[in-house]
């Protein structure tokens, strides 16, 4: 990508000597620059993964390959049930979102709504609070107010509050590309509002509402700032567990269970890239 | 990509608009009672318990007091906020001067590869933040890769506490947010128009001029709105500052969370929460003043 980077740098530029060397110049720093932080971007990665299989308990140096650590990591009740409860919240937690997202989107770009300035606004916000806040208000609610149990409820109330905007957003943005008429002409072909909406407008928005999902899935998955706050003692979630585990200091079964996730992650990351870019409009 | 959308803030998106009907309103219902039961309500809640007293038992009573509040300004918290805003500006200028090539590189880089690149900035991002923290404790305590290494090199005569310091912390946020300030800086670099640089250059300056006078003021709506994705965050961002800090160092989201599980004064951890609530508007309220200043 250095080399790349070089070459169309220079290309924008007039040719003009000393001028396009310069140009160059500042490219080629900039490309090397790039991998430089790239390589900070995934060393830690792949060192973590590597030395998942170091058969020596320390990090310190490699002494031979071994996938003892993934052994008892499959062992690890603690950690399996942890794992369970992460995945029924994060399943709960991506239809909620999904729906919420995807139907407030949609009801948002075909009628004005009074104030709709100010409630974007409103859905724009859970995005970008500080998890601490988003956290501990909804904690307060929960246990000052409403007197909820904290647990799965709670967790997916909260995990959702913060993943179903980013369904919203995102397909609101695929919504402006949308032709205005294809409703309307599902309509004077017959069908119902419903029908134009379940048979022509959630097919065109797959592609967001499908990334959504993802997102709204992985994000939960992740959560540890608002789990930590919404959830109590015997639904305690992967996240909280592994923050556990790392606040003590290195354990060979964390890097299992990381390189695990970093290769789920990878799958996912591809996987949604080629759909995206098979799906272009 | 949600999240440049997020960043851009469309929410207005155009359409053929019309007035709602009774169904409209009941099917967008859902959505403004859960924005309203669990945003606004919550929101409100923290703010009124932060007036309130605590009895003995650690349970909230309602009288009015500011007491709360006069305690955050004690020097023993306000030391606390003002080191979280620390470490918190101090990682937005760092990845800004390190995201920025990156950005500029990925946003000029021909077509085909802008997709792939911009993917490989989000993958870390995507991988959960423990472990991407947890690879840096691998790498930085003291019987980590980087120590042994040292040593073994013979520039450390014995392992050296890297972790647990505020070089840690800060190493820590940066590697967490630099893909918050990528994005949007590259939305700004991948909307530039060429012919502008072009004329900057047959104007005759040089790329340093061309950057600092017509490239970097015509990307700032990106930094801006990179700066605030990394600095919100990273003030109240605790469970990063905790592992690489070791406790050290606290921050004001570590001291909320404990007030509200082992500290027991939840109206405390309030008024503090209510403060950093201010701070968050206060950001919120520049980026889009400045927004539409752009």
């Amino acid at each position: 990508m250095t080399i790349d980077g070089v070459s169309h740098g220079a290309s924008i530029y007039p040719r003009l000597g000393r001028r396009v060397t310069a140009a160059r110049l500042q490219a080629g720093l900039f490309g090397f620059w790039t991998a430089l932080v790239f390589a900070f971007l995934y060393i830690p990665i792949i060192l973590l993964v590597v030395f998942s299989f170091n058969s020596s308990r320390l990090n310190i140096r490699w002494e031979g390959f071994s996938t003892r650590w993934y052994g008892e990591l499959f062992g690890n009740k603690v950690l399996i049930d942890a794992f369970q409860n992460s995945l029924s919240v994060a399943i709960a937690t991506t239809i909620l979102a999904t729906l919420l997202g995807t139907v407030g989107a949609w009801m948002l770009y075909r009628y004005k709504f009074p104030y709709q300035r100010a409630l974007g606004l409103l859905i724009f916000i859970p995005m970008v609070m500080p998890e601490v806040l988003m956290g501990v208000s909804l904690l307060v609610l929960f246990v000052q107010f409403l007197h909820l149990p904290l647990g799965f409820l709670t967790l997916t109330i909260a995990h959702t509050t913060f993943c179903f905007p980013f369904v919203l957003v995102g397909v609101q943005a695929r919504l402006q590309g949308l032709d205005p008429f294809l409703e309307e002409a599902a309509m004077d072909l017959g069908a119902t509002p419903l029908q134009a909406f379940w048979k022509v407008i959630v097919p065109y928005l797959m592609p967001a509402i499908v990334s959504g999902a993802l997102m709204s899935f992985t994000l939960s998955l992740d959560e540890y700032i608002v789990s930590v706050f919404t959830t109590g003692a015997h639904s305690q979630t992967l996240p909280l567990k592994v923050y556990g585990m790392a606040k003590v200091g290195l354990n060979p079964q964390l890097n299992a269970l990381s390189s695990i996730f970093i290769l789920v992650t990878f799958i996912f990351a591809l996987g949604s890239y080629f759909f995206s870019r098979n799906k272009k409009p | 990509m949600s999240l440049i959308a997020a960043v851009s803030g469309v929410h207005d998106s155009g359409g053929y608009r019309r007035p709602p009907n009774l169904v409209a309103w009941l099917v967008l219902m859902p959505l403004l009672a859960w924005l309203f039961l669990f945003v606004i309500v919550p929101t409100v809640m923290l703010v009124v318990v932060s007036f309130a007293e605590r009895d003995a038992l650690g349970r909230i009573v309602y009288d009015f007091t500011l007491q709360n509040y006069i305690r955050a300004f004690d020097w023993l918290w306000l030391k606390v906020l003002l080191s979280s805003l620390w470490y918190a500006l101090l990682t937005t200028l760092i990845c800004m001067f390190v995201g920025y090539p990156v950005a500029y590189t990925i946003g000029r880089a021909p077509l085909h590869w802008r997709g792939l690149l911009l993917m490989l900035v989000m993958v870390p991002f995507w991988t959960s933040f423990l472990i991407r923290t947890y690879a840096w404790i691998t790498i930085l305590s003291k019987d980590g890769l980087l120590n042994s290494l040292l040593v073994s090199a013979g520039i450390f005569s014995h392992s050296a506490e890297i972790l647990y310091t505020p070089f840690a912390i800060v190493l820590g946020l940066v590697y967490n947010f630099l893909p918050f300030m990528i994005l949007p800086i590259y939305t700004s670099v991948e909307k530039l128009d060429n012919a502008l640089i072009e004329a900057a250059y047959d104007l005759g300056a040089g790329p340093v001029r061309a950057f600092s006078q017509v490239i970097i003021p015509l990307t700032r709506p990106g930094i801006a709105a990179g700066a605030m994705l990394v600095f919100v965050p990273s003030i109240a961002m605790f469970a990063i500052t905790t592992l690489m800090g070791g406790g050290t160092n606290p921050t004001i989201g570590e001291v909320i969370f404990k007030q509200f599980t082992s500290g027991r004064n939840q109206p405390f951890g309030a008024a503090l929460g209510s403060i950093l609530l201010l701070i968050f508007v206060l950001a919120l309220w520049i980026t889009r003043k400045y927004r539409e200043e752009d």
